[in-house]
C-alpha cells in the first residue's frame, strides 16, 4: 500500500520535473511563441489605436525604432531594465512557490531607505562598504518581506492582501522616519535627502552617467536565481509545493518552510531593486526616489514567464519602451501608447496562457482518460 | 487550474495599474489641447533659432495651478516671440534625468525643468553638456555650473501679504493654514502667512495643519482632507483659511461655501479657476506665484542673451509673486497692503521663511 503510494507521488513528482524543467521541447517553444505572440498583437492592438487617433502607425514604430536603436537609448533601456529585472526575479521566485509578492514595491523601498542611512554612517574601503550596503538591503528587504510570509504560515492571511497593505504601511513608516530622524538639510536646497552616502560607497558607472555597473550585480542575482531554482535540491522542492502542495507535502516537503523561505528571499532581492538609484544616481534616499520597480517588476515577470532568459528579454522591453517615450513626445505622438502597448502585451500574455494551458490540460486529460478507460473497458 | 486563475487575476491588477497611469496621460493630453485653443493675442512667426525644452515633472499639464502656470509662460514665449518649444512630461521618477537629456539632444538651446525633483538629473545633464543652458524652477543645489539658473520665488513675501489680507478681514481674531506636503517649501509658506496676520494683529490665533508628510504625494490630492479640516476650524471661530497644497485647495474651498466663511487660494489665481459663481464668493484672495512671468522672461533672457546662471528670485520688486483682488474683496484694505508690498520691498519688513 504505502509502496504504491510512493510510487505514485515519484510518478507526479517526475511529472513536475519534466513540466518545469522544460524537459519538454514543445513547452519551451510554446510558451516563447505565446509571449511574442502577446507582443505582436500589443504592437497591432496599440498600432490600431494610433490610427483611429489620427496618428500613423508607421510613423509612431519607425520613430520609436530610430529614437530607440541610438547608442545613448540604448545604454538607457539597459539601465532602465536593471532594477525591473531585479524585481521581477524577487517576484518570480514567489511565483515558483505560487505565492504572489506585491509588496515587492514596499520591500525595495525599505531596502533602499536602510541602505542610505546605514551606509552614510559607516567609513570601510570601497568593496565593504558596498557589500555592506547591499547586505543592509537584502536585510531590509527580507525582514519585510517575512512579516506576510508568517502571518500566512501562522493565521492563515493572503499574502496578497498582506504584502499589498504593506506597501502602503512602507511609504507611512519610511515618511515618518524620513521626516523626524533622517533629513539631511542643505541650506538654499528643497530637494532634501538623508545624509549623502561617503564615496567610499558610490558604485562606478560604466558608462559615464548612463549605465552603473550595478548591471553586473542583476545578472548575478538572475543566475543565482537560474541555480537555485532550476539546479539546487531547494529549488526543485520550490517548484515541486508551487505546482501541487498536496503532492509536495507527502513527499515530505514542508509547504511552510517553503513559503517562509521563498518570501524572505523574495523580499532579500527585492531589497536590491533600487541600488541603481542609491549608488550610482542619487546616493541619498529622499522623497524624488523612484517608485513602480515592484509592480512593474510584476509584469516583467509575467511576460518573461519567470524564467531568467524570459526575465532579462521582457525588462529589456520594458527598458526600451520607457526609453522611447520621451522622443515620441516630441514627436507630438502621445507617451500613453507606450502604456497601451504595455497594458494590451499583459493581458494577451494571460489569455494566451489561459488557452494555451486549457488545451494542453484537455489533451493530456483526455490521455489520462484513455489510458485509464481502456483496461476498464477491457476487464 | 487555480494557479492559472490567480495568474490571470494578478495579470489583471498589474494591467489596471498601467491603464490606470495612460488614463491620466490621456486627461493631461486633454488640457493641452484647452491650454494651447485659447491664444488669442497676435502671433509672431515661428523663431526656428529659438528653440526650448520645458520639463514638466510628474503631473504636467493640466494640473489647475504651479505646472499650467508654468506653461502659459511658454505659451505666451510660443506667441510673442516665436518660439518653438517642445514638452516633455515625466511618467515617473526616473524620467527626469533622460528627458533633459532627450530635450538636449534634441538640440533645444534652453532646456526648462519645473520643479525641484530635477536637481540630481539636471546636475549630471547640465555638467555634460555645457553649451546648453538649463533653468529650474524652484531647484537649488549647490556648486553648480555657469550654464544653470534657478527661478526662485518669495512665496513667503505673497504669504505675508494675504496673511495680512486675512487677518485684516478676520472679525474672530482665528484664522487657519493647511499646507501639502510638511517640506521646507510649504513651510515658507506658512511662515510668511502667520507674520502677516500678526503684523496686523499681534493676538491673531492661527491654527496649522500639514496634509502629509514629504514625499506624501497624497497630500496634494486629497480635498477631503483639507475639507474636513476647514470645517472643523471654522466650526471652531475661524473664518479665513489659506491652503497651500495643490489640487486639495478645492477642499477648503468647498468648506468655506459650506461654511459661508473665506478661504485663501495659492499659486494661481483661483477666483479665476474656481468651478462655480458660488465658490467665487468665498474667495477672499490668492498669493499668486507667477511661474509664467518666469518661465517667459527667462526664454526672453535667452533670446536677447542676457541670461544669468545661478539664483534668479523672482519676489514682489519684479511681480514674480503677488496676491489677487479678483472679486473686489480687498477693496477696503487694498491701500494698508499696497503699503505693506512697498515696505517688504524697501527692506523695511523683512518676511521670515521658516516658522
Amino acid at each position: 500500500m504505502s509502496e504504491s503510494i510512493n510510487e505514485s507521488v515519484d510518478t507526479a513528482v517526475s511529472k513536475l520535473q519534466r513540466l518545469f524543467k522544460g524537459s519538454g521541447q514543445q513547452s519551451v517553444l510554446i510558451t516563447l511563441a505565446s509571449s511574442l505572440a502577446a507582443v505582436a498583437i500589443a504592437l497591432v492592438l496599440a498600432g490600431i489605436l494610433l490610427w483611429a487617433t489620427g496618428k500613423s502607425p508607421f510613423d509612431a514604430y519607425s520613430k520609436m525604432l530610430e529614437a530607440g536603436l541610438t547608442n545613448d537609448k540604448l545604454l538607457e533601456t539597459v539601465q532602465r531594465a536593471t532594477p525591473l529585472i531585479v524585481a521581477a526575479v524577487a517576484v518570480a521566485i514567489g511565483f515558483k512557490m505560487n505565492l504572489f509578492n506585491i509588496g515587492v514595491e514596499g520591500q525595495y523601498l525599505m531596502g533602499v531607505f536602510w541602505a542610505a542611512v546605514v551606509g552614510a554612517y559607516v567609513h570601510l574601503p570601497s568593496v565593504l562598504h558596498i557589500g555592506l550596503i547591499f547586505l543592509v538591503a537584502m536585510a531590509a528587504g527580507a525582514i519585510w518581506a517575512a512579516i506576510p510570509a508568517i502571518l500566512k504560515v501562522k493565521k492563515g492571511v493572503n499574502e496578497v492582501i498582506a504584502t499589498i497593505m504593506l506597501n502602503t504601511i512602507t511609504l507611512s513608516i519610511i515618511d515618518w522616519l524620513f521626516q523626524e530622524k533622517f533629513r539631511h538639510e542643505i541650506p538654499g536646497q528643497l530637494d532634501v535627502k538623508t545624509k549623502l552616502l561617503p564615496t567610499t560607497a558610490w558604485l562606478p558607472d560604466l558608462v559615464k552617467n548612463r549605465l552603473s555597473s550595478f548591471v553586473f550585480m542583476a545578472l548575478v542575482v538572475v543566475i543565482v536565481f537560474w541555480l537555485i531554482v532550476y539546479k539546487s535540491k531547494f529549488g526543485f522542492r520550490l517548484r515541486a509545493s508551487g505546482a501541487n502542495a498536496i503532492a509536495a507535502r507527502t513527499a515530505g516537503i514542508s509547504s511552510n518552510n517553503m513559503i517562509v523561505t521563498s518570501m524572505v528571499m523574495s523580499g532579500a532581492i527585492a531589497g536590491l531593486a533600487g541600488m541603481t538609484y542609491l549608488l550610482s544616481t542619487s546616493h541619498a534616499y529622499g522623497p524624488t526616489r523612484p517608485e513602480g520597480y515592484g509592480f512593474n517588476g510584476i509584469a516583467v515577470a509575467l511576460l518573461g514567464r519567470n524564467h531568467p532568459a524570459g526575465i532579462i528579454v521582457a525588462g529589456l522591453l520594458w527598458g526600451f519602451l520607457d526609453s522611447v517615450a520621451g522622443p515620441l513626445q516630441i514627436a507630438k505622438i502621445p507617451q500613453s501608447i507606450v502604456l497601451v502597448i504595455k497594458a494590451v502585451i499583459l493581458l494577451t500574455v494571460v489569455i494566451v496562457n489561459e488557452v494555451v494551458g486549457r488545451r494542453v490540460a484537455k489533451r493530456t486529460a483526455d490521455r489520462t482518460a484513455a489510458q485509464l478507460t481502456l483496461p476498464v473497458v477491457a476487464a | 487550474m487555480r494557479k492559472s486563475k490567480r495568474f490571470a487575476a494578478i495579470a489583471l491588477v498589474a494591467t489596471f495599474g498601467l491603464v490606470a497611469a495612460a488614463c491620466g496621460d490621456d486627461k493631461t493630453a486633454t488640457t493641452t489641447t484647452a491650454a494651447s485653443g485659447d491664444t488669442t493675442a497676435s502671433t509672431v512667426a515661428p523663431n526656428a533659432d529659438l528653440k526650448v525644452g520645458l520639463a514638466f515633472d510628474t503631473g504636467g499639464r493640466g494640473d489647475g495651478t504651479f505646472n499650467d502656470s508654468a506653461a502659459r509662460g511658454a505659451d505666451q514665449a510660443t506667441k510673442e516671440l516665436g518660439a518653438t518649444v517642445d514638452e516633455l512630461e515625466a511618467t515617473t521618477a526616473e524620467d527626469r534625468q533622460p528627458n533633459l537629456e532627450t530635450l538636449t539632444s534634441n538640440g533645444d538651446g534652453l532646456v526648462l525643468s519645473v520643479g525641484f525633483a530635477f536637481g540630481d538629473g539636471l546636475a549630471v545633464v547640465a555638467k555634460a553638456n555645457p553649451n546648453t543652458k538649463y533653468a529650474n524652477v524652484d531647484g537649488f543645489y549647490p556648486d553648480a555650473p555657469e550654464n544653470v539658473t534657478f527661478l526662485s520665488f518669495a512665496a513667503e513675501q505673497a504669504s505675508y501679504l494675504v496673511g495680512a489680507a486675512a487677518a485684516l478681514k478676520s472679525t474672530t481674531g482665528h484664522i487657519g493654514f493647511i499646507g501639502g506636503q510638511e517640506i521646507d517649501l510649504i513651510k515658507a509658506f506658512e511662515a510668511g502667512y502667520t507674520a502677516g496676520a500678526k503684523y496686523i494683529n499681534p493676538d491673531i490665533k492661527v491654527d496649522v495643519k500639514y496634509l502629509g508628510a514629504a514625499g506624501d504625494n497624497a497630500a496634494w490630492g486629497s480635498p477631503d482632507k483639507a475639507k474636513e479640516i476647514a470645517l472643523g476650524w471654522y466650526a471652531d471661530g475661524a473664518d479665513v483659511i489659506y491652503t497651500a497644497a495643490g489640487g486639495s485647495g478645492a477642499g477648503t474651498i468647498d468648506a468655506a461655501v459650506e461654511a459661508g466663511k473665506w478661504a485663501i487660494g495659492v499659486d494661481s489665481d483661483q477666483y479665476l479657476t474656481a468651478a462655480s459663481p458660488d465658490q467665487q464668493k468665498h474667495i477672499l484672495t490668492s498669493a499668486i506665484k507667477r511661474v509664467d512671468n518666469a518661465v517667459f522672461l527667462t526664454i526672453k533672457a535667452f533670446k536677447e542673451g542676457t541670461l544669468k546662471g545661478g539664483f534668479q528670485m523672482f519676489d514682489l520688486s519684479n511681480d514674480g509673486v503677488g496676491y489677487a483682488t479678483s472679486g473686489g474683496y480687498l477693496d477696503d484694505v487694498k491701500d494698508k497692503l499696497e503699503a505693506i508690498k512697498a515696505d517688504i520691498v524697501s527692506g523695511k519688513i523683512v518676511v521670515p521663511t521658516k516658522p
